[in-house]
């Protein structure tokens, strides 16, 4: 057991690290939890790793995976963020993609994966309803066969950025007879048909980045069924399990870490840095301690996972730690910003619209936006709540 | 020992309770924070109208004899309501400074005006660099002939926007941060040399960033003696903090109640979600904090007229407290909210995002508590 890195290792470390360099683009740089982008920025750096190979390395490499071993992952995630690069969008990378390439047909695989590997197509996620949130089961959008089509009809919410979205992946009951979780299918939805209509849904913090989709009779050929009719539980479960591997944001929320420190190099105490304040600085000792737990917990995961061991409790540690880390991480970044938290320069996801300079230190421009998005954080991907039934039901034999 | 209110404070918490309930409605106030002015000047003629500016002044003053369990009582309601008038800074800080340090003739000529609603205060204290420490002052005031020139950079000043005078605090003598030196002017905010960028804050509020260019202010523009005003400024600050923490106990309450009766109404797995112990226990915890805070509160405000060590001990002690479970409770209203909870639609969000802001303001948990250990 040890925790150094390999020559060879090293020398990847080296080449990401030069290939980032060489080709993230500039005016993306350092991008940080804003989301007020245009889509072509969104997709910016997703397009250039689709070109390198790169887009997808967690896939098989029958399906334009890298090969990569985890710790080569976890070297890639490391070195993007260190830049704080905006990294391809789970919807499409860590969601819909890996249930079609495990349950979907050839001719799904033959259609979808390029879009996806590529950055070209832009897909979102059907799961959550204003009435089936924690109990996802309970929903009640309907997909009714009618000849070789599906006619859907209903509401989905929480739909995060399906404004940009060419193809959405929802889950529809189609036995209304069955028990809850045996009457469902995974079905792929074209943005463009007829019915669907996306909602904005403004922010705590004024930013758009959820939507609700209404579904009025949505024609969708059969052939966009994914699996076996009634079976796409299974497949929203396996899906849900993915997403929350990639929810711990390690990578991230270190290199977060490392700006909180500056931040507080910056802010006074009685004329001395904020950083120098024990309070202040035994704060984010802590919190870096629980990262440090975090991610060594999280290489553990996926040392397993390159074992064969399929996604345990572990991977709900994952999601309940990395998201407390993150929230912890903003709430010390307003305390650390002190009066200036207070004014409002735009939300997290879109801009005030000015040209004028932000009132007070750069770094604290957005610092209650982001606390207040954050929040979202241990809610969404199955809210922590939930996260800890599936502990409880995985390890304590109750 | 009593904590039962009077008749009259009574009456004052039933007519504003009404008045809020009525009159400003969440959709009121959401109308009101976009608008131009950003706030309701018709609310607070009626407030004037009903003797609430002018409660916490003495009968000798013009006002109506209230006092600092008053405010309390006032600003608990207005948290209740999320109210954005500029009560705090007009009534509790410029009126305090008044009271307690302004001239016969400086008392003549703004409390009638607080009192009848015609003059709206801003308090300028914080600056770009000076955290919450009150003398960490590089805005100066020298001394030019009978009257003074003030120069500096005043942050984040709330209600400016709206204030027709300004409170600031500058150095006339000393070193940065040294306790001696601080003094504390009035003045219009029209006088020649003031200007200000206006802005809304996370909290729906409005702000400015003040700025001061040779400023000519006459000898009448000095509060309190010359060089001695942090003893001042400490003062009307714990009694604003009082105020403040009643106010976030109103906003406490009702994030509460509203948490609760969210957990009563959502279903999900065919129960409501407040029937699940998890979520119980910790809306009992949310409810536990709030009477705690409110306990502080009290205290707070009760010792407002001791010795200047208790006084300072009881109002750091609440605003550590009242900080503490302000974070607690909007978290976690907003978690059991869910989705819901983060939307601009839902009230929550906006009492969630009102007790965040309430740390950063007249220091947080962590300089009160340092306050607290230097004074044990």
């Amino acid at each position: 057991m040890n925790l150094e890195f390999t020559p060879e290792e090293q020398a990847f470390r080296e080449e990401v690290r030069a290939f980032i360099a060489e080709n993230y683009p500039k005016h993306l740089a350092d991008f940080g939890m804003r989301e007020d982008m245009a889509r072509e920025d969104f997709v910016a750096w997703h397009k250039i790793l689709g070109q390198k190979g790169w887009s997808v390395p967690a896939w098989p490499v029958e399906y334009g995976g890298t090969g990569w071993t985890p710790t080569q992952r976890y070297i890639w995630s490391e070195e993007n963020a260190r830049v704080n690069a905006l990294m391809p969008l789970p919807f499409g990378v860590s969601m819909v993609g890996p249930v079609i390439y495990t349950f979907g047909s050839e001719e799904q695989k033959a259609k979808h994966l390029p879009g996806i590997r590529s950055g070209e197509v832009w897909w979102c996620q059907g799961y959550s309803e204003p009435g089936a949130g924690s109990d996802l089961a309970s929903l009640k959008t309907t997909a009714v066969r009618d000849g070789d089509h599906y006619v859907i009809n209903g509401q989905k919410t929480w739909t995060t950025l399906a404004q940009h979205a060419d193809w959405g992946f929802f889950l529809c009951r189609t036995d209304p007879t069955a028990k809850q979780q045996e009457g469902i299918s995974f079905i792929l939805v074209d943005m463009k048909t007829p019915g669907v209509e996306v909602k904005p849904i403004k922010l705590l913090d004024g930013g758009y980045e959820v939507n609700e989709t209404w579904l009025t009779d949505v024609r969708v050929p059969v052939e966009n069924l994914v699996g076996v009719e009634n079976k796409g539980w299974t497949y929203a479960k396996f899906l849900l399990a993915h997403e929350r591997s990639g929810i711990a944001g390690v990578a991230r929320s270190k290199r977060g870490v490392e700006k909180l420190r500056e931040i507080a190099t910056h802010e006074t105490l009685d004329g001395q840095p904020l950083i120098k304040d024990f309070d202040f600085a035994k704060k984010v000792s802590q919190l870096e301690i629980d990262l440090a737990a975090l991610e060594i917990t999280e290489l553990r995961t996926l040392a397993g996972e390159q074992a064969g061991k399929g996604p345990g409790p572990e991977s709900s540690i994952l999601k309940i730690k990395g998201t407390e880390i993150q929230q912890r991480l903003t709430e010390l970044t307003l305390e650390a910003v002190g009066t200036y938290s207070a004014p409002y320069m735009g939300g997290v996801s879109n801009d005030n619209g000015s040209n004028e300079h932000p009132v007070g230190p750069d770094y604290a421009q957005h610092a209650a936006a982001t606390y207040f998005n954050m929040r979202k954080t241990s809610i969404y991907g199955g809210s922590n709540e939930i996260q800890r039934n599936i502990i409880t039901k995985m390890i304590l034999g109750l | 020992m009593d904590f039962n209110f009077t008749e009259e404070q009574g009456m004052v918490r039933d007519g504003l309770s009404r008045l809020v309930r009525e009159q400003y409605g969440f959709e009121e106030r959401r109308k009101a924070i976009a608008s131009a002015e950003g706030w309701r000047p018709e609310v607070w003629a009626q407030l004037a109208e009903l003797g609430i500016l002018g409660m916490p002044f003495s009968e000798a003053d013009g006002g109506f004899g209230g006092g600092a369990v008053d405010a309390m009582v006032i600003m608990e309601e207005f948290g209740k309501g999320l109210v954005i008038e500029p009560f705090l800074p007009t009534v509790v800080c410029a009126g305090g400074f008044l009271k307690h340090g302004g001239t016969a003739a400086q008392k003549e000529e703004h409390i009638g005006a607080i009192v009848s609603g015609a003059a709206v205060f801003a308090f300028a204290y914080a600056e770009p660099k000076g955290r919450y420490d009150y003398a960490d002052l590089e805005t100066t005031a020298k001394k030019d002939g009978a009257g003074y020139v003030l120069n500096g950079h005043k942050a984040v000043v709330i209600g400016a926007p709206w204030a027709s005078h300004l409170i600031v605090t500058a150095r006339t003598g000393g070193e940065r941060r040294d306790r001696s030196g601080v003094s504390v002017f009035v003045l219009a905010k029209d006088t020649p040399g003031v200007t200000t960028r206006d802005y809304v804050t996370v909290d729906g509020r409005r702000a400015s960033e003040v700025y001061f260019e040779n400023v000519a202010l006459g000898a009448d523009a000095l509060i309190g003696a010359e060089g001695e005003g942090l003893a001042l400024i400490e003062l009307v600050t714990d009694e604003a903090i009082a105020a403040l923490c009643a106010e976030a106990c109103g906003a406490m309450k009702v994030a509460h109640a509203m948490t609760v009766e969210y957990s009563r109404q959502r279903k999900q797995f065919g129960v409501p979600i407040g029937s699940f112990q998890v979520l119980q226990h910790r809306m009992v915890d949310m409810y536990t904090a709030y009477e705690q805070a409110v306990s502080l509160t009290y205290l707070a405000t009760l010792r407002l007229g001791s010795d200047e060590r208790t006084r300072k001990l009881a109002v750091s002690a609440a605003k550590v407290g009242v900080g503490q479970a302000a974070r607690l409770i909007g978290q976690e209203a907003v978690q059991i909210h869910g989705g819901n909870g983060v939307t601009d639609e839902y009230a929550i969000g906006h009492y969630f995002k009102r007790l965040t802001i309430f740390d950063s303001e007249f220091g947080n948990v962590d300089h009160h508590l340092k306050r607290h250990v230097a004074l044990s």
